[in-house]
Order: structure tokens, then C-alpha cells, then sequence
């Protein structure tokens, strides 16, 4: 059932023969079709201006009153490209395997190829329109080895690598919108998607100033509405980034793949109580030059915590500098899964500082002794600044104290290699797909990817499916708009109707402590059939239950938060069931009953090399699994090592 | 962990874009200094919806001084009282206990209320769609090396790229000016060879527009630059004058 229309044909030349196999639309055709691109961070922004400029009609949505302010902004490390300017051994193959082999091999070899492929353009692209990366007193291109790559393949803007790609991407989206190519709705959130006889034909939309629900039709529709990481309440995604536009679809047909996969980033502030709410991520290249440690024993940890004695009265022989001992050669670099979960157990071991317990040190002492304090704040300043500003604790004479953080998803709406879902018509782009990253993502890979599916992905293979259907007009006037639509008002008024006492926020709250506690970091079948039913009867009482003031004719942060986490309640669920349902550790996803004698993820490459895609089958029944295999003609599978 | 900050805040209240506003007090006692300005608030709007009271809407979103959400006036200064920083990363720690709060929205013709403290600044956007870009689509670039620019030019192009759009420094001018604004974005290019091309084009388009959005003018006060959470000089500001009557000269001279 399930067809990853991958092509034939040795892997380097797999995206050059399918571009030409691809069909085009005649130039003079293009401007007859509509496209909806919902969502304008890298991947969106991206998309629409490349489709524009190729002369198709593109009708571009955020949810934000700028698609300056999408959450792509605020990714700070990097980007990969297999360029090797540095002239240190990378090629396209080596950042394809790396790739493969952070996501634990749970990606598809094709896609990932295609990504290392296309990433070189990616840079070429970018310093056209004139985004600022990093340079070397010649003038040239600097770069910088990230998140535990052997070679220096990532390229970036100090530490707002993020920020100047999409500012980038949005300046081409600009030039669109200034020729008439694009009509840009802001502040409108997706709602739902409309399909005729299977196939996506519109989407309907609600006005977040006027609370006006507006249908919109078009040939094809482009999600690209990043991540659900903020199904766990604290996460370091922005406060309004959530999974709505893509539930929706999923509940209209789009499966939704390897939702148990989530990134738990190793370097974020701790929480620093209740009222938190958003955590904050640093980049991870302190791990650089950072050195991370806890206290060898819990005796000297408790006086930590109980505030009797500081960081630098520990002596060196009593510092365990747990990412150095178990993993020698790759040290304090080792991938996010792995740093993150060694984090954890040292902190499980109650050897965790900080008041709370839940943070491990990042020292840069010995970085400072070696480089000199202003050579470590040229690299890292804008991040130690951060780091006080939210502390109130100064970075160059005490250690950071870090924890990991819910960072990104790599599951999402499951695509074909040409980016469409199981709906004919309805692509997923960037982190709203599952396609590239496996059960872990490398760092600086995110805009990579995000940036490959926009620019240099789909405008080829939307056309294809475009010249399929032919150029007549999308009748807006089908009675599935007004059906949908409908149910749209239908639903709102749903959540304009609970007059409970407690607030949607502490809703999430609850939600986003469960999902973390038993389908966070580690996981066991255990506690994830408790949550299973802890999740269920959120569920029931959240619709007995909640408070949601005010009116749908009107700005109602409310209601918008009510529609958001009544989703997110939906995902958690389905995380669940996926995460029962791997029966192996691999990557983000670590099941305790599954480890290898020195507590690394034993994958089951035999029972679990597959994509688990969702499909919904109605309201409260559960969803039917379909596996994609897949298949490792390039690779060899093996056991990860960092040792 | 709830603390034990006490605070009267003077909020505006506003429904929407065409009804009159208001200060109103809100009383809060539980602030902790480790909260986050927009935590401060959300402590109070849990309670103003626990009330079924309608929660005070302000724009926020990265909470990471990134995305340029953020736009409070707190007590008559864009982003609060600390130096280079937004609202979302002023922590409560910079105020004292029975501190009365004034939180207005951005006040200027040209970012109109759209609820209480969230203001419409698509202004901002329409000066890019003018001419914010440097007008090359996507393929058939040369290779990122082709394009050497020395680190000193690359480095204050950067400077001026770091802006977040936030509008403080409209916020913070008494003519409500934008000139720091689209100053930093006419500088980056205008520094850059990729931007050479359209560099005069580019500065009377975007001022143009800047104009027709209602912007005041610039009469060197200062009190952006005072005001930026990103550190954006007003030496961009001279350097867009420079750039849009060379740009008027050239035009003069090719009529």
C-alpha cells in the first residue's frame, strides 16, 4: 500500500534520472495552477518564492504577523553542506553517511543522498541573495565541525545561522509577493484540509484577528508547518509552534510516520520552576570546547544542590567527566541522543547539580586556560550573554549548568521521495515530514533539510503530479469546501462552549509532564501503557473540563490554544502507541528493556528496519500501522560507536 | 514554584483596532525573579481565565529574543528598562517588589492596535516587498566561493542583518520613525556585492514606501539606537541618506 516511489538505479544517480523521468508543466501552463504553500519558515518560504518564480499562482499562509517571526529563526548553529572547502575528506557520500548513520538507520538511503546532494546548491543559493555567513580574512567561506561531525562541513552565521537563512528566504519570498506571484495571508491558521474524491483540493483557514473561517482551493497543497515537539509543553520550539495544520491532514487521510521519534537536545538552561515556559537551547557547539561533568559522587553532588559548596571547590579527581570516560574518541562530542540520555543517567544516579538536580556542568575553565578568555568569547559570547541574562550566573567564572530539552521531531506526516503524503495532491516539507533524519537528527541538518525541500526538491516533483492532473480550475464552489468548512465552525464552537475551571494551559501542562516522564528520554512498555490511559482521560476531561473565553469574532488567544492542545492530546496518544509498538532502541527513541550491556540502544534491525506510518480511522478507535520497509543497499548496518 | 514579588501592573486594554482603550490595574503577588517579563504576564492571564475573564493579548512566540514577537512599553521604554535586551528576555529580577508596572503596545500611526498590547506591524513587511531583496531566484547561481567580500565589509553587513524587526526603535522615536529599521536593511545590501546591482533602485523604493506607510522622519535623536535590543547604530541611518541622494542624483541625471 505504501509506495516510497523511490527510483531505481545506483544510489548517485537516483535524483538526476528521476528529475528527468519527472513531467514538466508547459511554461505557458504554470500560471493556470494554484499552489498552497501553509507555513513560511525555510521550508515554506522557500517553496513559495521557488514556485513563483517558476510561474505557478502561490498562495503562502502563516499564522504569524510576519513569516519573518517562524521558528526556523531561531535554529543558531549552522548548516551542513558536503562542499568540503576545507579540503578535509567530506564528499556528498561521507554527509549521506553520517547522516544515515546519526539517524541510526532508520532513514530511507535515497532521500538522504538526494539531501547531501542538493546541500551544496543550498549554500551557493543563500550567499546569492546575500546572507551574511561567516567568512576568513580572504574573503572566503568559514566553516566549523558541529555535533560530533569528523570534518568541518558546517557553514554559519554567528550564532544565527537560522535567523539569516530565513531572513534569505523570506527576502525571495519578498521579491514574489512584490511581483504578484505570491499572495501572502498572514496571521490565518490552517484549520483544516479539503479533499475531493481523495485528493487535496484547498484548505480552510481562520482569520486570527477577525476570527473570520475562510475557504481557500487550489492543485496542490505544501505543508510545511515544522515540528510537534511542543506536545510536550517545554520544549525550545516557540510558543506557538504546534501540529495542527499537520493533525488535521492526518485526520484527513495523511499518515503520519515514526511519531515516537523525537530529539532531545543536550545543551538547554535548566527549568528553573513552574512557571516555565519555554525552555531555552544553546547551541551545541559549546561542546566544543565545553567539557561536560557531574560531581563523582552524591554526597559531593548533595552539597551542590544544598548550595555548601561551589563547582570550582570540586577537585579535579572528583569530577566525573562522563562523556570523556565512556566515549574516549568522540568525548564531549558525541551525537545529541547519546549525550543527552548520558545526562540523564548521571542525574538519575542522583549525581545531577543545580538546585533542582536536573542539570550537569559545562565547564569551559580549561578552554578559557588554553584559548584566553576573549578567543572563547569571540566563539561563544552571544551564548554565555544568553546564558546569564536568563541565570543571573556568569558563564566565564562558574560552569554552565545544562540539561537536555525537547529540540525537534523527526517523525511527521509520512511522504513519498517526491514529498507527497498518502493524500494525492498534499506534500509535507521540512521538519512537518519524517523523510530525512531517521530516529535521530545530526546537528546543523534541520536547515539543510528544510532548505533542500524548498528550493531544490519540490519544484521539480510538484510539477510532476501537477501535469497528471491537468491545468482546470479547482472548482471552489464543490460542496466539500462548504462541508469542511462546516465542521471547522462546528468544532470551534465546541470549544467556545466549555466553561469549565481549568485552563487549557494547565492542560498542556499535564500532557506535556506525562508525555515527557514515560515517552521522553527513556521509555518502557510499562509506563508507556500507563500513559496510555493517562492520556485518554486528559482527553475525556479536557472536553468536560476546560475554559475557553470569548468569542470566535475576535483575537482569542483561547481559542486558538484550545484547538492547539486538543491536537496535541490526539499526538500524544499515537506517540504512545508508536513507542509500544518499536519493540527496540534506536536513536531518540531509547526502550529500557532494549540496551546493549554498556546501556547503549541495541537496535532490531531483523523486526524493526521500517517506517511505522499511522493511519487514522476515525475518533477514538485506534489508528492502523503500515510498514515501509527499508532497504540498506549502500550501508551497513552496524552497531553505533562513539567509544 | 511560585514567588514572592508583589506588583501592580497598568495595563492597556484595548478590544480591537477601532474601540477605545484603557489602563487597567491588576494586582499580582506571586511574581518570582527567576520569571520571564512575558512569564509575569502569563501568571496573570491564568488567572484573569480562571476568572472566564478574556486574558490580556500580547505578541510573543520564540520567547528567545530572536524572532521579534515581543513588543511591550514597559514604564515608557521599548523592551523595558535593561540595555539590549527584548521583552521576552527581561527576567523579573530587574524589578523590585511593590513596583508599579506600566505595560503599553507600541504607540505609531503606522502599527495600529490590534488588541490590547499586539499592535499590526505589516508595515515593516510592505517596505521589503518593495524592494528588501536582491533579485535572483533560486539555481543557476555561481558558487558560494565566487563571491569573496573581506571579513571588515562581511562583518558589518552582519551588523546590520541582526535586526529583528521588532519596531522598538519606531516605538522609541518621538517622530515614530522607522529610519534605523529600513536603514539596516538598505546597509546590508548596499555593503554587499550581491546587493550592488539594485542598490539605488532598492533605497528609493524602500523609502518611498516607508513614506507611504505614515514612518515620521529622522531627526537625529538617538533614542533608537538607545532603544535597539540588537545594537543596530545609527550610522546605518547616514549611510541610507547617503545611499538614497546618490540614488536621486543618478536619477536626475539619466532623465
Amino acid at each position: 500500500m505504501l509506495n516510497s516511489k523511490i527510483p531505481a538505479g545506483p544510489l548517485a544517480q537516483k535524483w538526476s534520472k528521476h528529475k528527468f523521468d519527472l513531467k514538466l508543466v508547459n511554461p505557458a501552463n504554470k500560471r493556470k495552477y494554484d499552489i498552497i504553500v501553509v507555513g513560511t519558515g525555510l521550508a515554506g518560504a522557500s517553496a513559495a518564492a521557488s514556485l513563483a518564480e517558476l510561474g505557478y499562482n502561490v498562495k503562502a499562509f502563516c499564522f504569524h504577523d510576519s513569516p519573518r517571526r517562524a521558528h526556523s529563526i531561531a535554529a543558531q548553529g549552522g548548516i551542513n553542506a558536503a562542499k568540503n572547502y576545507r579540503n578535509d575528506g567530506d564528499s556528498v557520500h561521507r554527509l549521506f553517511y553520517d547522516t544515515i548513520k546519526g539517524g541510526d538507520y532508520r532513514a530511507r538511503e535515497a532521500n538522504v543522498y538526494r539531501l547531501a546532494e542538493v546541500s551544496v546548491n543550498i549554500i551557493d543559493q543563500c550567499v546569492a541573495q546575500g546572507v551574511p555567513f561567516a567568512r576568513e580574512y580572504g574573503g572566503l567561506l568559514d566553516n566549523r565541525s558541529f555535533g560530533g561531525a569528523q570534518v568541518s562541513r558546517t557553514f554559519y552565521a554567528r550564532g544565527q545561522t537560522g535567523q539569516q537563512l530565513l531572513l534569505g528566504a523570506y527576502s525571495a519570498l519578498n521579491r514574489q509577493i512584490n511581483l504578484g506571484t505570491v499572495k501572502m495571508y498572514t496571521r490565518s491558521e490552517m484549520l483544516d484540509l479539503v479533499t475531493i474524491d481523495g485528493q487535496a483540493k484547498g484548505i480552510v483557514t481562520r482569520n486570527l484577528i477577525t476570527g473570520a473561517i475562510d475557504t481557500h482551493s487550489a492543485h496542490a497543497v505544501l505543508l510545511c508547518t515544522g515540528g510537534y515537539g511542543n506536545v510536550f509543553y517545554l520544549s525550545t520550539n516557540a510558543m506557538y509552534s504546534n501540529v495542527t495544520a499537520a493533525w488535521r491532514a492526518h485526520k484527513r487521510g495523511a499518515f503520519m510516520a515514526n511519531p515516537c521519534y523525537t530529539q532531545i537536545h543536550p545543551t538547554c538552561i535548566p527549568v528553573s520552576g513552574d512557571h516555565q515556559s519555554k525552555l531555552t537551547l544553546m547551541s551545541e557547539s559549546l561542546r566544543n570546547d565545553g567539557r561536560v561533568w557531574v560531581p563523582k559522587t552524591v554526597e559531593t553532588a548533595e552539597k551542590i544542590r544544598k548550595g555548601e559548596i561551589k563547582a570550582k571547590d570540586i577537585a579535579e579527581a572528583d569530577r566525573d567527566y562522563f562523556l570523556e570516560r565512556k566515549y574516549p574518541s568522540f568525548g564531549n562530542l558525541v551525537p545529541r541522543d547519546v549525550a543527552s540520555r548520558n545526562a540523564k543517567i548521571c542525574c538519575d544516579e542522583n549525581r545531577g547539580v543545580g538546585k533542582s538536580g536536573l542539570a550537569v556542568y559545562l565547564d569551559f575553565a580549561d578552554s578559557i586556560k588554553r584559548l584566553g578568555q576573549p578567543a572563547v568569547a569571540a566563539r561563544y559570547g552571544n551564548l554565555f550573554d544568553m546564558y546569564s541574562q536568563i541565570t543571573d550566573e556568569n558563564p566565564y567564572e562558574s560552569p554552565m549548568r545544562i540539561y537536555p530539552a525537547v529540540h525537534y521531531t523527526m517523525g511527521g506526516l509520512w511522504v513519498d521521495y517526491n514529498l507527497m503524503t498518502t493524500v494525492p495532491g498534499l506534500y509535507a516539507l521540512g521538519e512537518a515530514n519524517f523523510s530525512d533524519h531517521g530516529a535521530n537528527r545530526l546537528g546543523a541538518s534541520a536547515l539543510m533539510q528544510g532548505l533542500a525541500d524548498g528550493y531544490f526538491v519540490i519544484p521539480y516533483t510538484v510539477g510532476d503530479y501537477l501535469a497528471t492532473i491537468g491545468p482546470a480550475p479547482v472548482d471552489a464552489n464543490h460542496p466539500a469546501f462548504a462541508a469542511t468548512k462546516k465542521e471547522v465552525e462546528d468544532k470551534i464552537n465546541t470549544f467556545l462552549s466549555l466553561k469549565g475551571t481549568k485552563t487549557v494551559d494547565e492542560y498542556h501542562r499535564d500532557l506535556g509532564k506525562l508525555i515527557w516522564e514515560y515517552c521522553g528520554m527513556s521509555r518502557t512498555a510499562e509506563g508507556l501503557q500507563k500513559a496510555k490511559q493517562l492520556v485518554q482521560a486528559l482527553k475525556a476531561d479536557f472536553w468536560k473540563n476546560a475554559i475557553v473565553v470569548g468569542a470566535n469574532e475576535e483575537v482569542n488567544q483561547c481559542l486558538e490554544k484550545a484547538g492547539r492542545v486538543a491536537d496535541f492530546i490526539e499526538l500524544g496518544e499515537l506517540m504512545i502507541d508508536d513507542a509500544l509498538d518499536r519493540n527496540e532502541s534506536c536513536g531518540g527513541h531509547f526502550r529500557e528493556e532494549y540496551q546493549t550491556p554498556e546501556g547503549e540502544a541495541l537496535r532490531n534491525d531483523d523486526d524493526f528496519a521500517y517506517v511505522a506510518a499511522w493511519e487514522f480511522k476515525g475518533e477514538n478507535t485506534p489508528e492502523e500501522l503500515h510498514k515501509e520497509q527499508l532497504i540498506f543497499e549502500n550501508v551497513k548496518l552496524s552497531q553505533r560507536s562513539y567509544k | 514554584m511560585s514567588g514572592n514579588m508583589n506588583l501592580t501592573l497598568k495595563v492597556w486594554r484595548q478590544k480591537n483596532s477601532k474601540a477605545t482603550g484603557k489602563f487597567v490595574t491588576y494586582k499580582t503577588d506571586d511574581i518570582s525573579p527567576d520569571m520571564s517579563f512575558l512569564e509575569m504576564l502569563d501568571v496573570v492571564n491564568e488567572g484573569l481565565v480562571k476568572k472566564q475573564e478574556e486574558p490580556i493579548q500580547f505578541d510573543h512566540d520564540c520567547r528567545e529574543g530572536i524572532c521579534g514577537s515581543c513588543a511591550l512599553m514597559i514604564n515608557g521604554q521599548p523592551h523595558g528598562p535593561k540595555k539590549a535586551t527584548t521583552t521576552c528576555q527581561l527576567h523579573m529580577r530587574s524589578f523590585n517588589t511593590g513596583d508599579t508596572i506600566v505595560i503599553e503596545p507600541w504607540r505609531s500611526v503606522a502599527f495600529p492596535v490590534v488588541k490590547d498590547l499586539a499592535v499590526d506591524r505589516s508595515s515593516l513587511d510592505r517596505i521589503q516587498h518593495a524592494g528588501g531583496y536582491v533579485s535572483v531566484g533560486t539555481g543557476g547561481v555561481p558558487d558560494a566561493n565566487e563571491i569573496a567580500i573581506p571579513k571588515t565589509i562581511a562583518d558589518e553587513a552582519f551588523n546590520s542583518a541582526t535586526c529583528i524587526q521588532c519596531g522598538a526603535c519606531v516605538a522609541a522615536c518621538k517622530n515614530a520613525s522607522a529610519m534605523l529599521f529600513v536603514s539596516a536593511k538598505v546597509s546590508q545590501y548596499a555593503l554587499l556585492p550581491q546587493g550592488q546591482t539594485e542598490r539605488y533602485e532598492r533605497a528609493i523604493a524602500m523609502v518611498n514606501q516607508m513614506d507611504t506607510e505614515g514612518f515620521g522622519g529622522c531627526t537625529n535623536t538617538y533614542q533608537c539606537e538607545a532603544e535597539c535590543p540588537k545594537e543596530i547604530k545609527v550610522t546605518n541611518i547616514a549611510r541610507m541618506n547617503r545611499e538614497y541622494f546618490n540614488a536621486e542624483f543618478l536619477k536626475d541625471k539619466k532623465a
